[in-house]
Order: structure tokens, then sequence, then C-alpha cells
């Protein structure tokens, strides 16, 4: 991503040569992704088919916690430095973040239903608090949209998102801390249990989705930083443009312009 | 620091004291709720008695919503805030002060709710201290997170909507961990109750410490 924001008056589309690298990644990558997790790779010994799901569900999970951990440094860094750069950042980031957040929670229902015979297990305490996490998400999200001084919004909701990331290190070690209290199993990745075509697909698995993640970020940054740019600025030129064609009116009405310039007639027409 | 919170501390309960929405509209509305989970679950003692824990936090956060928006509300009104400002109270102490206020508030309001279920639900407590205790702590982290966050919601024209959306998923964890203990107190769960009361301590030192570092940069932009 560029650290320089997009010059108001030139953008026609968010898209750049980077988003198009990227868009080509995902093009060539997700076709690949799903032959390597519906076709090539095996089957589990125990989950079965429903492993496939994972080669999705696990890097949506892992760049949730990229995305919420972002509005983290982000929110930080606009209370240190007051950079409207940070703030956007910190935004797109938590709607990305939401909508992984989102995902993560539906592929884990979908592999949960014929995996533990269950859509959803308020037992398991990784479960319950992924959705504390995204609900506490929607709560920036909507805070983001309340009207308000676009500073007061910025520092408050730089303050939410900093609060908002303390859930995270909960989500992440909650299969360890509350051993007994989940149905989800301790990290396989880490544990170095995935190995040959597996561990291929999922990382293959992690690269796409993290294309996607990139790509998606860069383009909301983008709108993001327009949206500022059309309230910022956007009044100033509505009446600019407004003075301009009033202006045409009275030149209309007095036969030439007004614009502190005498006539060519003197003012006599 | 002590003294200027125990100023805002006394400054609120006064307001409150003369007030009386808290006796006269939150209380009531307190002991609805209680009654309403009655009827609710067919008034059935088994029933009644087995989510008496999780029923008596669920109705804590509800009233909590209201304690909050009052003690924010205290702040709006004839610019009280500003004028807080101009007195030279250290904001941390300030946050510590309203939430002392609301600490006290709500403890208050539990003890009415405790009543209310202990005798409507026919709850009998096994561990008295165990109950006590969670109540405080959990308490103290309610509040904590309540100041702060009805702090953030202050001045917005939708602060009445948006407090909940922002506050209850962050009161989440306070409500499993206290519901955990006090159904150990009640002897209505198989769990360690004092081990749930270490959850509930660390979210209330945790806000706590926010709340008081994060006060100064709301007080300043209002």
């Amino acid at each position: 991503m560029s650290a320089t924001a997009p010059a108001e008056s030139a953008v026609e589309n968010t898209g750049s040569r980077s988003t198009r690298v990227l868009g080509a990644i995902i093009a060539v990558g997700t076709p690949l992704l799903l032959l390597l997790a519906f076709v090539w790779s095996p089957e589990d010994d125990v989950m079965q088919d429903a492993v496939r799901l994972l080669y999705i569900h696990v890097p949506v999970a892992i760049l949730t916690y990229v995305a919420f951990s972002l509005t983290a440094v982000g929110s930080v860094a606009y209370l240190w430095k007051g950079s409207r750069w940070w703030d956007t950042v910190a935004h797109s980031a938590a709607e990305v973040g939401v909508v992984f957040c989102g995902l993560t929670l539906v592929t884990g229902s979908i592999w949960g239903r014929p995996t533990w015979n269950t859509w959803w297990e308020w037992g398991d305490v990784r479960l319950v608090t992924t959705l504390v996490l995204f609900l506490v998400y929607v709560g920036y999200l909507a805070f983001r949209r309340v009207p308000a001084d676009p500073g007061v919004r910025a520092r408050r909701a730089a303050i939410i998102g900093i609060i908002g990331a303390l859930q995270i290190p909960i989500v992440r070690y909650s299969v360890q801390w509350w051993e007994n209290s989940t149905l989800h199993q301790q990290g396989s990745l880490t544990d170095g249990k995935l190995e040959n075509l597996t561990l291929f697909t999922w990382f293959i698995g992690q690269v796409v989705l993290g294309a996607i993640f990139l790509w998606l970020l860069v383009h909301r940054f983008r709108v993001a930083w327009l949206e500022d740019e059309i309230d910022t600025h956007g009044l100033v030129d509505a009446l600019e443009e407004r003075r301009a064609e009033a202006m045409v009116g009275v030149d209309e009405a007095v036969g030439g312009p007004v614009d502190g310039r005498i006539p060519s007639d003197g003012g006599q027409s | 620091m002590i003294r200027d919170s125990l100023l805002v501390a006394g400054k609120d309960l006064r307001i409150e004291w003369r007030a009386r929405v808290l006796t006269n509209q939150v209380a009531p509305f307190t002991l609805l709720i209680v009654v309403l989970f009655g009827f609710a679950l067919d008034a059935n003692p088994g029933t009644l008695r087995d989510t008496a824990p999780g029923l008596f936090w669920v109705a804590v956060l509800l009233v909590t919503m209201l304690a909050v928006q009052r003690a924010a509300a205290i702040e709006t009104a004839d610019a009280a805030q500003q004028r807080m400002l101009l007195s030279d109270l250290d904001p941390g102490a300030v946050f510590l002060g309203k939430m002392a206020a609301l600490v006290v508030q709500l403890l208050a309001l539990e003890v009415l709710l405790a009543a209310a279920v202990l005798v409507l639900f026919d709850v009998s407590v096994r561990e008295p201290a165990l109950m006590v205790v969670a109540a405080i702590v959990a308490t103290v982290g309610i509040a904590a997170a309540g100041t702060l966050y009805g702090a953030l919601a202050v001045g917005l024209g939708v602060r009445e909507t948006l407090l909940p959306i922002l506050l209850l998923p962050t009161l989440a964890p306070v409500l499993i961990g206290a519901t955990r203990t006090f159904g150990d107190a009640f002897d209505r769960v198989a769990a360690d109750g004092w081990a749930w009361l270490g959850l509930l301590g660390v979210f209330a030192v945790l806000y706590c410490v926010i709340g008081t570092l994060a006060y100064g940069v709301l007080l300043e932009e209002t």
C-alpha cells in the first residue's frame, strides 16, 4: 500500500498497479486453491472430507487476528501522531476484519455440523470468544458511522480499537487456558503435525486469502480516504460551484462578467 | 488523587441521592426484570433455580445500562464536564471517582436483586463469602468499563442506542465469569468459583488501568 493518499481530483477508481498484481495472484491462486483443497489433497483419517473446509477456515481466522491487530496498531499510531492516514488504516482494517471474522464463524459452523454434529456449541470457549470478538468490532464499526466531529470520532474510535484488541489473545489462547471447555484441537500447525500436501494446501490457502485480504484492505482504505476528502472538502467545493453558477447568472443579467471588471460598455447596457 | 476521586464520587452520589432516580425508577425496574424472568421461564422452580446465576447477572447488565446512561447524563447537563475540567482535577481521579460512585449504586441495586432472586426463585447460598466477593469484584469491572464507555458515548446524539452495542460485548467475559462463580456459590454448577474470580479480577484491574489512562484523552475533547 502506498504511504501517500490518492490525489483527490485525479482519482477515477481505487485500483493501482499493486492492486492489479494482487488481483492477478487471486485470479490464478483461487482455482489452484480450490483444486488443491477439494480434489488433490487427501481426506483426513478422522475428519474425512470436512477437513477441506479448514484450508479456508484457518487462514481466514488468522487474517481476522491480523486485521484487528492492525486496527489496534492504527489506533495507537493515530493517538500518538494524530495522522488521518493511520485512522483510515484502523477503520479499513476493522471493516475487512469483521468480514473475515464473520467468515470464520460461518465456515467454522459449517465444519462443526458434520464433525461435532452441531452448528453451534455454547460450551466451546473459542466459538463463544470469537463471537464476542465479532460483536465488539461490529460495535466499533457502528461507532465509526456515528455523526460527530471527525476528530472526536477518530480519537474515541481509536480507544475502542485498542480495547477491542484485548479480546484477540483471549480468543487465540482460549483453547489452552480452558482446555476442558473446548472441542477445538490445539494448534496442529504450530505443533508441526501437518505434512506434505496438507501443509502445502494450507500454505496456498494462506497466500491466496492473504492476497484477497490485502486487496480488500487497499481498496477499502482508498474508498475511506476519498469519503474523508468529500467530508472535508465537499462543502467548500460545492459552495465554490454554487458561487460560480451564481456569478454566471449575474453576468448574463448585466450582460458581462462582474467579477470586479467593468463591462465593455461601461455598464450602461 | 484519592481526595479528588472521593470528591467526584461524593458529588455523583449526592446528585443521585437528591434526584432519587435510582430508588424511584431503576430499583423498581430491577424487580420488574426478576418478575419477567419468572413469567418467561414459566415459573418453573427447578429451571429458575438452575438459571438464577445467569438471570441475576443479565439483570445487572441491563440495570448497568441505565446507571451508566444516568452517570453520563449528569456530566452533559449544564456543561458540568467542562466546569470539572476548569477545576483542575486529575482526569484519572475523575474516572476513579465516577467509577466508585457507579460501584456503590450498582452494589445497592445488586443487594435488592439478590434478595428478590433468593426469595422469588427459592435459591439457597452455599458459599456466601464467594458470592459477596464475586459481586464486588465483578461490579468494579462492570463499573470501570461502563464509566469508560459512557464517556466514549457522551455528547453523541445516539448515545442511548450506541452504549449497549459497545458495552455489552465488552462485558461478556464478566457475565461468563460471574455466572460461573455465582453458580458455584448457589451450588448449581460444578465449577471452581474461586478460579473464575481470577478472571473477574483481571478484567477489573485491566479496565481500571485503561480507564484511568484514557479518561484524560476523552475529557480534553468534550
